[in-house]
């Protein structure tokens, strides 16, 4: 055969075996969030599979905890989800108060829906950075949520002492009251966020490349996310208008006015808008919380507790919504000053069971993205 | 509300199949009649959504428990849409016993997808076998690890 003829002899594709190829992704990997792996299956540059290894970040929390007493164990559930350590006390101390039957003041309840609210807006401050570093903007987007929550750290500190690993809520109230000059902090932290979403939304809502690489991928149906347990703004960018401050009405939040912004088709943009509107009804709660805590006597942020406690035989579960969807803590007790049983319901493990479900059919760049609008912290999944 | 739940739960199943009423309200259900009772509390009651699944060793009594913690999710939806959520919301809390020396209990996943990873979570951490999960691995620890650190007579090999 000529040189001439063989190059005009079209290929035969077909007769052309193809197969797919296995992918390592992580554990080490700097869009996995930490330190996730997964064995993906591409056929070309699409997921035809993917198999989620977990258990790098595995600290044994659970049974650690049963051998520590109640109170112990509150600065072990700030390194659950390091990046929103108040709203881990939260659901902690709400389970032990079920259990042993202690109220908590009108004050400290304010309190903590403003600790509650200020990691919320931080959380998606920085996810929103993050999945814009995911997308290969890199480090610049992240700077800017990053210099927004160092603002919230700030107040953190100063009502608790430290920065990330908080431990600053008791059963029945919270360690001590806000110190003076955290209100005018606090008030020019509320004043100044929305004018930060604003220009958030005017670099990415609209932004052609961000609604090019989000619009349509990584949809979750809203049947499908109930059946999978998916809560949080995921489960709510999918249409699904399910909150437990809502519907649980924990703490003041049964008395506050704020909306559910919910998404339409359930992709990773919608959950990247989802998260832009939950932070300005925040903002929302943050102001008539503020107004609240204003009416409550100084200094009432604890009742009576036993310093030593051993809450009655039983069990008791608690959730609330935390930043990433539903943080349950379930407890049994058998009557001693340690819990029989110490299990946490954490949203970002949930969360992630339908992963490989939303990738199918996606390219690996996708895959990043989806993972990243998640929005996961490895220390809460592996625990 | 959740009482009402239960008395047509029990009517719809086979008498015996609640084993213990507990005091927080909490029912115990013989492990065969599991599946029935999560089919009927999910497509007749509105239970669409299983919150959580967790294991607890009862060493002194010589069983395992497996709990469910089961909400209403689309009538919570109502609830936040500002509308009538025309029923109870949850917790509705399940339990199943199974002995130590054989722990196996059917698994959920054909109704709630959500307890594929929280049943190998409970299968790692406390050896508890769930009949019908599709892939039943280990999910923190390797695969070559030996015993389940939950259980309560779990030592870990230096001590």
């Amino acid at each position: 055969m000529t040189q001439e003829s063989a190059l005009s002899t079209p290929l035969e594709v077909e007769e052309l075996e193809t197969e797919t190829v296995p992918l390592n992704v992580g554990p080490q990997h700097p869009s996995t969030h930490g330190v996730f792996r997964m064995v993906v299956k591409l056929q070309g540059e699409t997921v035809v599979d993917l198999d989620p290894v977990l258990g790098y970040l595995h600290r044994c929390q659970e049974k650690l905890a049963e051998g520590r007493t109640y109170l112990q164990s509150i600065p072990y559930t700030d390194r659950l989800d390091y990046v929103c350590a108040m709203t881990n006390n939260h659901p902690y101390v709400m389970a032990v108060e079920k259990l042993a039957g202690i109220e908590v003041p009108r004050r400290a309840e304010c309190i903590r829906v403003i600790m509650d609210e200020l990691t919320r807006i931080m959380n998606h401050a920085l996810l929103v950075g993050f999945l814009l570093n995911d997308m290969g903007a890199w480090l610049t987007p992240v700077q800017y949520g990053l210099r927004e929550r160092e603002k919230i750290l700030d107040l953190f500190e100063m009502a608790s002492g430290s920065r990330m690993m908080c431990n600053y809520m008791r059963f029945g109230g919270v360690a001590r009251d806000l110190p003076e000059g955290f209100l005018p902090l606090l008030q020019k932290v509320v004043d100044d966020f929305p004018g930060f979403i604003d220009d958030y939304e005017h670099l990415l809502t609209t932004n052609e490349i961000l609604r090019s690489r989000c619009k349509y991928v990584g949809i979750l149906p809203p049947d499908r996310a109930i059946a999978y347990g998916v809560t949080g703004p995921v489960l709510r960018a999918s249409g699904v208008a399910y909150d437990v401050r809502k519907v649980d009405r924990y703490s003041l939040y049964g008395e506050l006015d704020f909306d559910i912004p919910v998404g339409t088709v359930g992709d990773t943009y919608d959950r990247y808008l989802v998260r832009i509107y939950e932070m300005r009804q925040s903002i929302r709660i943050l102001k008539q919380a503020i107004e609240r805590l204003k009416e409550t006597p100084p200094g009432e942020i604890q009742s009576k507790v036993p310093k030593t406690l051993r809450p009655p035989a039983g069990e008791a579960y608690a959730r609330i919504e935390s930043p990433k969807g539903e943080l349950g803590f379930y407890l049994v007790s058998d009557g001693s000053e340690k819990p029989y049983r110490w299990r946490v319901r954490a949203p970002s493990f949930v969360n992630l069971t339908p992963l490989a479900e939303m990738c199918r059919g996606h390219k690996v760049a996708d895959l990043i993205i989806i993972f990243g609008s998640i929005d996961i912290t490895m220390a809460e999944v592996d625990r | 509300m959740t009482e009402e739940v239960f008395r047509r739960l029990e009517q719809a199943l086979p008498a015996g199949a609640f084993q213990e009423v507990q005091e927080n309200g909490a029912r115990v259900l013989a492990p065969e009649f599991l599946l029935e009772a999560g089919r009927y509390l999910r497509d007749e009651e509105g239970f669409d959504y299983l919150s959580n699944l967790s294991g607890v060793d009862w060493i002194e009594r010589g069983y395992f428990e497996v709990v469910y913690h089961l909400y209403a999710m689309r009538r919570g939806e109502r609830l936040v849409r500002g509308e009538a959520s025309g029923g109870p919301l949850g917790p509705l809390v399940l339990k199943v016993r199974t002995p130590r020396e054989d722990p196996r209990v059917p698994s959920v996943t054909s109704l709630w997808p959500g307890a594929l990873w929280q049943e190998r979570e409970t299968y790692d951490m406390l050896g508890i076998r769930f009949e019908g999960h599709p892939d039943l691995r280990r999910i923190y620890l390797w695969d070559e690890f030996e015993g389940h650190p939950l259980r309560k007579d779990y030592r870990p090999e230096e001590s």
